[in-house]
Parts: C-alpha cells; sequence; structure tokens
C-alpha cells in the first residue's frame, strides 16, 4: 500500500490522534508551567518547610522515570483514594515530570539577575512580592525561555507516553494501526513526521518569537 | 484492591525487582556504550568540509531529538520485519535508545569541541599535525572535560528512559513489576518499588557524576 492510499485510508484516525496530543501537550504545559513557579520559587524560599517540599517534589520528580510516574499515577494513586481519568493522570504526570526540571531552569534564572535589581527595589522599599513581581521574574523569564524551548519538546515526546494508559492520542491510533495492519514502516513513519513538524516547526518557531518579544518587552532587541 | 502496604508480598517480590534492575542496568550501560561511540561519529561528521554530510548529519540529529524515543523503538522493533529483518527486543531496543542518546552526545561533544580555542587549531597546523592526530593528541582531550557534566547528565539520563523499553518486551524493571502487578493484582507495592530503586539509583549517580566532574576539573587545572 502507498503512503499516499495509507493516509487516505487512516488519515481521520492519525488526525484525531494529533489533536489529542496537541491537547494533552497544551494542558501538559499549563500543568508544568505552575509547577515550575510553584517549586523553583519554593526551593528559594526561607521557610524550610517550604524548602523541603520544593525540594522533595523535584528530586522525586527528576530521579524517577516519567513511564514510571504515569503509572504510578493511574494505577497506584486510586487505591489511596484519588482516582484519575487516564486523561487527567496522562497531561497531569507529564507536566508534573517536566515541572520538576523546569523548576530548576525558574531557580537558575532566578538567581541569575543582577545582585544590583534586588537592591535597587529594596532602596526604593519594594516589598518582597511585588519586588519578585515586578523587576525580578521579569527579567528572569527573558534567562529562562531558551531552556525552555528545550523543555517543551522533551515535554511533546514525553505526550507520546499517555499512549500506553491508553489515551487515544498520535502514538495510540499509530500502534491501533500498526496492529491491525501491520504496514508498521507507514503507521510510525508518518507519526514520527508528525511529531517532527510539531516540534520543528511550530513549538520551535513559537519560542523564537517569544523569546524576540520579550527582548523588545524589556527593552533589550 | 484497596491500600495496605503488604510487607510480606513486598520481600516476596523484591528480589525479582532486584533481578531485573541488573538488566536496567545492563540496558542502560549497552545503549550508553553505543550513543557514546556513534555520538562521537555524528559529532565530528558535522565538522566534515563535505557540505551535504554536515547538513545531513545535522538534519537527522534534529530529527532524533524531536521525536519520542518510544515511538522510534516501536519503528525499529515493527519496521524490520516488514522487510524480512527479525530482530529481538534486546537488539531493537538498543538500537533505538543508543541512536537516540547518540543525538544527545554528539550535541554535548559539540559543544565540547566548539569550546576548543581556536589557537589550539592554528597551532596543531603551524607544527604541521595531520587531521587525525589534531582530532586525538590535541582537541579531543581538550574538548572532553566540559563535556562530563553533559555526558553524565545522559547516562543518568539513559537510565531513566530504559523503562519504555517494557513496551516490545525487554524484561526490565518496569516489565517485570508490570508482570508482577498482573500475576498477583496488586500493583501498590511492585509500582512502588520500582519508583524507589529508581531514585536509590540515579540520586547518587548524579551526585557522583558531580564529584566526578569536579575532580576531572581540579585534576586538568581548570
Amino acid at each position: 500500500m502507498s503512503l499516499l492510499e495509507f493516509l487516505q485510508t487512516y488519515g481521520s484516525l492519525i488526525v484525531s490522534g494529533t489533536w489529542v496530543t496537541v491537547i494533552q501537550f497544551l494542558l501538559a504545559v499549563v500543568v508544568a508551567i505552575l509547577a515550575a513557579l510553584t517549586a523553583g520559587l519554593g526551593k528559594l524560599s526561607k521557610n524550610v518547610l517550604i524548602r523541603g517540599v520544593a525540594i522533595t517534589y523535584i528530586e522525586i520528580f527528576r530521579g524517577t522515570s516519567l513511564l514510571v510516574q504515569l503509572f504510578w499515577l493511574f494505577y497506584v494513586l486510586p487505591l489511596f483514594g484519588i482516582t484519575l481519568d487516564k486523561f487527567t493522570a496522562g497531561f497531569l504526570s507529564v507536566g508534573l515530570n517536566i515541572g520538576s526540571y523546569g523548576a530548576e531552569i525558574v531557580r537558575g534564572s532566578i538567581q541569575a539577575v543582577p545582585r544590583g535589581q534586588y537592591e535597587a527595589a529594596y532602596a526604593l522599599s519594594m516589598s518582597p512580592a511585588r519586588r519578585m513581581r515586578r523587576i525580578i521574574l521579569p527579567q528572569a523569564l527573558v534567562l529562562m525561555l531558551p531552556p525552555w524551548g528545550n523543555l517543551l519538546i522533551e515535554l511533546l515526546k514525553g505526550t507520546a507516553l499517555v499512549a500506553l494508559i491508553s489515551v487515544a492520542d498520535l502514538m495510540f491510533q499509530t500502534r491501533q494501526i500498526n496492529a491491525s495492519t501491520f504496514l508498521s514502516a507507514q503507521a510510525f513513519g508518518t507519526a514520527l513526521i508528525i511529531y517532527y513538524i510539531l516540534a520543528r516547526f511550530l513549538i520551535t518557531p513559537f519560542m523564537r518569537w517569544l523569546e524576540r518579544v520579550m527582548a523588545r518587552r524589556l527593552g533589550r532587541a | 484492591m484497596r491500600f495496605d502496604w503488604d510487607w510480606e508480598f513486598t520481600f516476596e517480590i523484591l528480589p525479582r525487582l532486584l533481578a531485573a534492575t541488573v538488566n536496567t542496568l545492563i540496558a542502560a550501560g549497552l545503549g550508553y556504550a553505543i550513543a557514546v561511540v556513534l555520538g562521537l561519529v555524528f559529532a565530528l561528521a558535522q565538522r566534515t568540509p563535505v557540505r551535504s554530510l554536515t547538513f545531513t548529519v545535522r538534519e537527522v540529529v534534529e530529527f532524533i531529538r524531536s521525536t519520542p524515543l518510544v515511538l522510534q523503538i516501536f519503528f525499529v522493533f515493527y519496521v524490520g520485519p516488514q522487510f524480512g529483518v527479525r530482530l529481538s527486543p534486546w537488539t531493537a531496543g538498543m538500537i533505538a535508545i543508543g541512536l537516540h542518546y547518540s543525538a544527545y552526545l554528539s550535541e554535548v561533544y559539540r559543544g565540547g569541541i566548539e569550546a576548543v580555542p581556536k589557537g589550539q587549531w592554528e597551532a596543531c597546523r603551524a607544527l604541521n599535525m595531520s587531521t587525525r592526530d589534531t582530532y586525538l593528541r590535541i582537541v579531543i582531550p581538550q574538548a572532553l572535560p566540559p563535556s562530563i557534566a553533559g555526558m553524565g547528565n545522559y547516562l543518568v539520563g539513559i537510565f531513566k528512559d530504559t523503562p519504555m523499553l517494557s513496551v516490545i518486551g525487554v524484561a526490565e524493571l518496569l516489565h517485570t513489576a508490570n508482570a508482577i502487578g498482573s500475576e498477583n493484582y496488586r500493583f501498590l507495592e511492585p509500582y512502588t518499588l520500582v519508583g524507589i530503586i529508581f531514585l536509590a539509583i540515579s540520586l547518587p549517580a548524579a551526585g557522583f557524576v558531580r564529584l566526578f566532574e569536579a575532580r576531572v576539573r581540579r585534576k586538568l587545572g581548570l
């Protein structure tokens, strides 16, 4: 079967799978950003308890496999009385996993903002919260955008694993097609190309654009 | 199923999980060995004067880096038989994971090679060294120390990615935990133990990588 025929027959399945992958990606991005900001700021906190929680979260999620986390959230968490449907368990575990890597980026870039900026904000008697929000975070944001670009590609790749708890994403649909037709090269090849297009021609250019916009807003372009 | 941690069950399955941990470590080690060598090939291929080769390798590396490893594992495992090449799960898994990480390692090497000062190249040329000697004796020894941190991180990374091999039936840690779970209808202990084993290996490993890097830097007087 030629690739064209293949796409005509299974195109709709692949498109619906891609759509699920995109939604999983977007929801996981939201989770990852929230988790990274919370844990990154938490790790810089003076409060031992907050710092401890943040470090524990970061080390656990960075120290184990995403796939193990995914299975744990989906199969073990219900025993603690928290039942997540597969769709939620999917983006939540991908988001939390990437968020733990993101937390280190957030922490690193906040610490990379020059000392003088803190002192100037202090001299203007800004409250710590206001200083963080108005002075430190905007500058840290510009620093952290390039590593976040790479991390978002990792996140997209991570979403492929949700197929293993049967979320009907691109990976899942491709496996189904492969199982019923044995057209492995066409099925997996098409999926590889779609992931590549999403990563290289959507996510990367978007992040570049965001970097430019943010740099301009800080008057650094 | 309800939540009650069963210690007896835990100790019953622990030996099986630890045996599988050995498989996981072997898989990570083999995959890494492939990646270390192939990564260097990718990195050096991007420095040849042949434009078409440089361009092709660059695109291949980008492609491998931006697509999911689990999909690549399926691809290698299932596409072979379509063309009459049957690969065992282990072989297919090692090819896929080795190839995936060689793309990452080539970027690490590339960064290391580019960090070698231009004067070193010029000095080699002035001493009339061959390209081979320039790389082997001057450039690569200097490119390695700054690459060690990245290489170490990917060693831990490859270890954490080995559970994906379970999808094609490589009997590593997660695969064994799945089997135990479905035999006994208990997932709490196996999955939690897998998580703990991963933490128990990857956290000290990450610490060791940092120590090793510091030591190499000190030895080289950096």
